[in-house]
């Protein structure tokens, strides 16, 4: 029995020695041991202040971005092949969800349909062409739905890691940027702690960066109707109408451009602040060789008249081309400040992202708010804590001194997995804390009433001891089952705050399986065979 | 000590003054649901904007409704926040549905406006220290270098910059401050310190006479996608643990405990409703914490009950409960005495932010306790009276 007991007591050592290591270290100072507890208890965003948002990818940007392409692709693809055709449009069904993207493509002759067939089979496997009714030379080519829904996944992936690579860029430290919500909301969390001042980093991150060059078919227009006028109303096929403060005097001026960019910031292979001829900040950007090809040959087949810079919609400056331009280029006007050309440097370095970004919400924890929250978190554990070791001693006496050892263990283990884990410790995980304090003695309460019905029954001390903790074990199991379910599906369900809830409850209540049922029966047995017969047990 | 030796209460004898207890008070949270105020869903829920604002001196929330309602915002509301000395109030907003959908944020910055048109704005090209980041602070100091440890070279100044300012936002978020300074010079209490950091930071920073503190903006597809998922989650909870207590017991024991439990959710749901408290995120935590709770001390007395049934199969069922009952009541009221405790604790203690968990446990824990007696048992007791007397089909009899 002595060594048994010795065992198990050298046991408890252990795992106690070993939580303590694993929350403080092995510290050889007073700093390095605040540091040790600093870098392992990770603080949520309610506890450390930050920023926390959810964003929506606009996937089906994407979609449009790649249909658009397989359009123009078409076009030239018929013209290599000498397929002549009366017209070519796009005719999305925007109506389903998610949208079908076609494309309809009329007046085949007859004797060059096997050509096209095998033109599509051939060049555009992502689509499948099939026959419109009605029509014999009209053909309709369908972008098949398994070929959408990876390009929607993609941009999801795509989008998630350019926004990493911005928040590296700003320095963030800990940022977490993960997929949130259900499979088909193509939403991300992006939380950054210690950012309190969020509209810049919102800005950096949610900004497409769409770079375009494109060529302006006519404009200036001092207003939107004035371009429309001059066109009857309707642009022309493949035209759209954009807007910018491009002249010396700020103007907003419109501009009918190319609605197909010449390139876009996917030729780009660097982008840096720079600063314009009038010594204003701008941003300089070069292409790749296989942009700079195209932006030659365009820039060359088109000299004397405007390019429009196009950032996210917006037409940044339309200067005259005087030359052919090959592989540089300058983003002027805009009213860049050195700090915004040098963040718009950034995001056209990190790439543009694929589709839009749509914020869904925005939290801002203040750092006082979070301080706050610690504070009044310790308090309430540590009155709640008090409270109830008081009582479980002036109720139970000898026993209640076990009953606490065994809560003290309970919180420190708790504490030691949540710091090796590298779990967060969230306001509500606070909360869980004392949740597991007023739960977690629960066990013991169980079984020293169930200790004390045994000795009323007449038991002797030793086996009103084994009764009590081995009828109390089998209620403790039930209980414990159900309550961890309930955490279970909190942190299936929760985010942030919440799942921290679920886990600390989680962990507590599992060690407080060991600490209660364990612990305090080593406890028990150590002081029995201390006890000198007929003393009656403490309890 | 002891507080109840060996009690032989007929519980089931005076169950129905306890049932209709309970039914008063159900109905009572229901009709206060229909007719009173309904749910009063929090901003997770319901989305919208909420934008906690820390005053030097005593808000002037008429003046500010007043501006607020000069830029027509919908249901704008002011509520004080904390204890009156803190001078902070949460403007809240209903999601604007003029705006268009990709500005979220369109809300908060109406109020920003409106603060900085009725506190006036700060002098031209100055930051305001109070609402500004640590980062923001470390910058301007890395390019004065009012310490001179310019030539250490970059990355040491950066470092010390960045300590410096962390400290001194930290200075400015602690208490009594709490996040508004009223004076630079105070920094001077913050070690490392020197007047010529001072000089640098009345160079280019004012004090703001109030702080944003927090904000918060739920867009309309998040508030809807939580409330979906809330009710899933809740009957996932319930129907979870009927099955585990139906595997451990029987059918109509796990009947039983969700029944209870479901009668503890209206009940602290009605206390909500009542009491105007708004339902957050974190009071649905506690409302599934509370499930499990009530679960756990249904599932005591279930256990003894069940220990009895094995060991005197004879005894009269009714008899059997009302001693379960008593056998476990010490430990029932000492648990939920105990937990009661810990989360009252935490409603006292626990500050703003916790407060309706807090809240929802707290009411819970009560009635959590008292429906294991009154409610699970009594539904168990009545299915074994039916079945004595063969009122219940043999086919419910297997089941």
């Amino acid at each position: 029995m002595e060594t048994k007991i010795r065992g198990r007591a050298i046991f408890i050592l252990v795992v106690v020695v070993a939580c303590i290591l694993g929350i403080i270290g092995l510290p050889k100072n007073v700093q390095e041991l605040k540091d040790n507890v600093h870098n392992r208890i990770h603080l949520g965003l309610d506890l450390s202040g930050g920023t926390n948002q959810i964003l929506q990818v606009q996937v089906e940007d994407a979609v449009n971005i790649t249909a658009g392409e397989a359009l123009e692709r078409l076009k030239d693809e018929l013209k290599a092949k000498n397929i002549p055709y009366a017209d070519i449009q796009s005719d999305d069904d925007k109506t389903q969800s998610p949208p079908i993207h076609r494309i309809l493509i009329k007046g085949i002759p007859q004797e060059r349909s096997s050509d096209l067939q095998a033109l599509a089979t051939d060049q555009f496997s992502d689509w499948d062409l099939v026959r419109v009714p009605g029509d014999v030379t009209a053909r309709e080519l369908v972008l098949k739905v398994s070929a959408a829904a990876s390009i929607r996944d993609q941009a999801l992936v795509q989008a998630r890691e350019t926004i990493r690579r911005r928040i590296d860029a700003l320095g963030v430290a800990e940022p977490t940027i993960a997929e949130y919500g259900q499979q088909g909301d193509y939403e991300l969390v992006v939380q950054l702690p210690g950012v309190d001042d969020p509209t810049r980093v919102r800005d950096i991150m949610q900004s497409t960066a769409l770079l375009e060059l494109k060529l302006v078919q006519d404009g200036p227009y001092p207003t939107r109707e004035a371009a429309l006028a001059a066109h009857g109303g309707v642009l022309p096929p493949d035209t759209q109408l954009l807007s910018g403060s491009t002249g010396e005097t700020g103007n907003e001026s419109w501009y009918v451009l190319n609605r197909i960019a010449a390139v876009t910031g996917r030729d780009l292979s660097g982008a840096e602040p720079s600063h314009d001829q009038a010594g204003r900040p701008s941003v300089n950007f070069t292409l790749n060789r296989d942009g700079a090809q195209r932006f030659g040959r365009v820039t060359g087949a088109n000299i004397n008249k405007l390019l429009a810079i196009v950032l996210d919609n917006r037409v940044y400056s339309a200067p005259v081309i005087n030359g052919q331009i090959t592989d540089r280029g300058e983003i002027t006007g805009g009213n860049f400040t050195p700090q915004s050309a040098n963040d718009l440097a950034l995001v056209l370095r990190s790439g543009a992202l694929p589709a839009s970004i749509k914020p869904l919400s925005e939290e801002v924890v203040g750092p006082s708010l979070g301080a706050d929250s610690i504070r009044h978190g310790i308090v309430a554990s540590i009155v709640g804590l008090l409270a109830v070791m008081g009582f479980m001693f002036v109720y139970y006496r000898g026993s209640g001194v076990n009953a606490n050892v065994a809560l003290a263990l309970n919180l420190l283990i708790l504490v030691a997995v949540l710091a090796s884990f590298g779990a967060t410790l969230t306001l509500p995980g606070i909360a869980g804390v004392i949740l597991t304090v007023g739960m977690g003695v629960d066990s013991n309460v169980l079984i020293f009433e169930r200790i004390r019905e045994e000795l009323r029954l007449g038991k002797a001390v030793g086996a009103a001891v084994a009764a009590g903790f081995e009828q109390a074990f089998r209620t403790i199991i039930d209980t414990h089952v159900t309550t961890v379910v309930s955490a279970a599906i909190l942190f299936a369900f929760g985010t942030g705050p919440i799942r921290g809830f679920a886990v600390t409850l989680t962990i507590g209540l599992i060690a407080n399986l060991f600490t209660s049922v364990f612990v305090s029966r080593v406890i028990f047995d150590f002081l029995l065979t201390r006890r000198e017969k007929g003393v009656a047990l403490s309890i | 000590m002891e507080f109840f030796h060996e009690p032989k209460i007929d519980w089931m004898g005076i169950k129905w003054y306890f049932i209709s207890l309970s039914l008063a008070l159900a109905l009572t949270g229901i009709v206060s649901m229909i007719v009173h105020h309904g749910l009063v869903y929090g901003i997770d829920f319901r989305g919208g904007t909420l934008v906690y604002v820390k005053f030097a001196e005593s808000p002037r929330v008429d003046a500010l409704r007043h501006e607020l309602d000069k830029q027509s915002l919908r249901n704008a509301t002011i509520q004080p926040y904390g204890p009156a000395s803190d001078h902070a109030v949460i403007v809240g907003l209903d999601l604007q549905t003029t705006a268009s959908s990709n500005a979220l944020d369109t809300g908060k910055q109406a109020i920003v406006s409106s603060l900085s048109d009725l506190y006036g704005k700060g002098p031209e090209g100055k930051t305001d220290f109070n609402n500004a980041s640590p980062q923001t602070v470390a910058d301007h100091l890395t390019a004065d270098d009012p310490l001179g440890v310019g030539p250490k070279g970059l990355d040491a100044a950066t470092k010390t910059y960045r300590d410096l300012a962390d400290a001194m936002v930290t200075y400015r978020n602690a208490p009594p401050r709490s996040g508004l300074l009223a004076d630079l010079n105070d920094l001077r209490n913050v070690p490392g310190v020197t007047p010529a950091v001072i000089s640098t930071l009345t160079k280019d920073f004012y004090l703001a006479s109030y702080a944003i503190t927090n904000t918060k903006i739920v867009g309309p597809k998040v508030g809807s996608d939580l409330r979906r998922q809330a009710l899933y989650v809740t009957l996932a909870g319930l129907g979870a643990m009927m099955i585990y207590i139906w595997f451990r017991f029987e059918l109509i024991y796990g009947v039983a405990a969700v029944v209870a439990t479901f009668h503890d959710v209206i009940i602290t749901l009605g206390f909500f409703s009542l009491l105007n408290k708004e339902i957050t995120l974190t009071v649905i935590a506690a409302l599934l914490t509370l499930v499990g709770y009530s679960m756990n001390d249904t599932i005591v007395v279930f256990d003894r009950i069940r220990e009895n049934v094995h060991a005197n199969k004879r005894e009269d069922f009714t008899k059997l409960v009302d001693r379960s009952i008593n056998q476990t009541l010490s430990r029932t009221i000492l648990t939920s005495g105990l937990t009661f405790l810990a989360v009252l604790s935490l409603f006292l203690f626990g500050g703003e932010v916790i407060h309706g968990f807090a809240f929802c446990l707290v009411v819970g824990v009560i009635i959590g306790t008292y429906s294991s007696i009154f409610i699970a048992s009594p539904i168990v007791v009545y299915f074994y009276q039916r079945l004595a007397k063969g009122t219940v089909s043999q086919r419910v009899k297997v089941a």
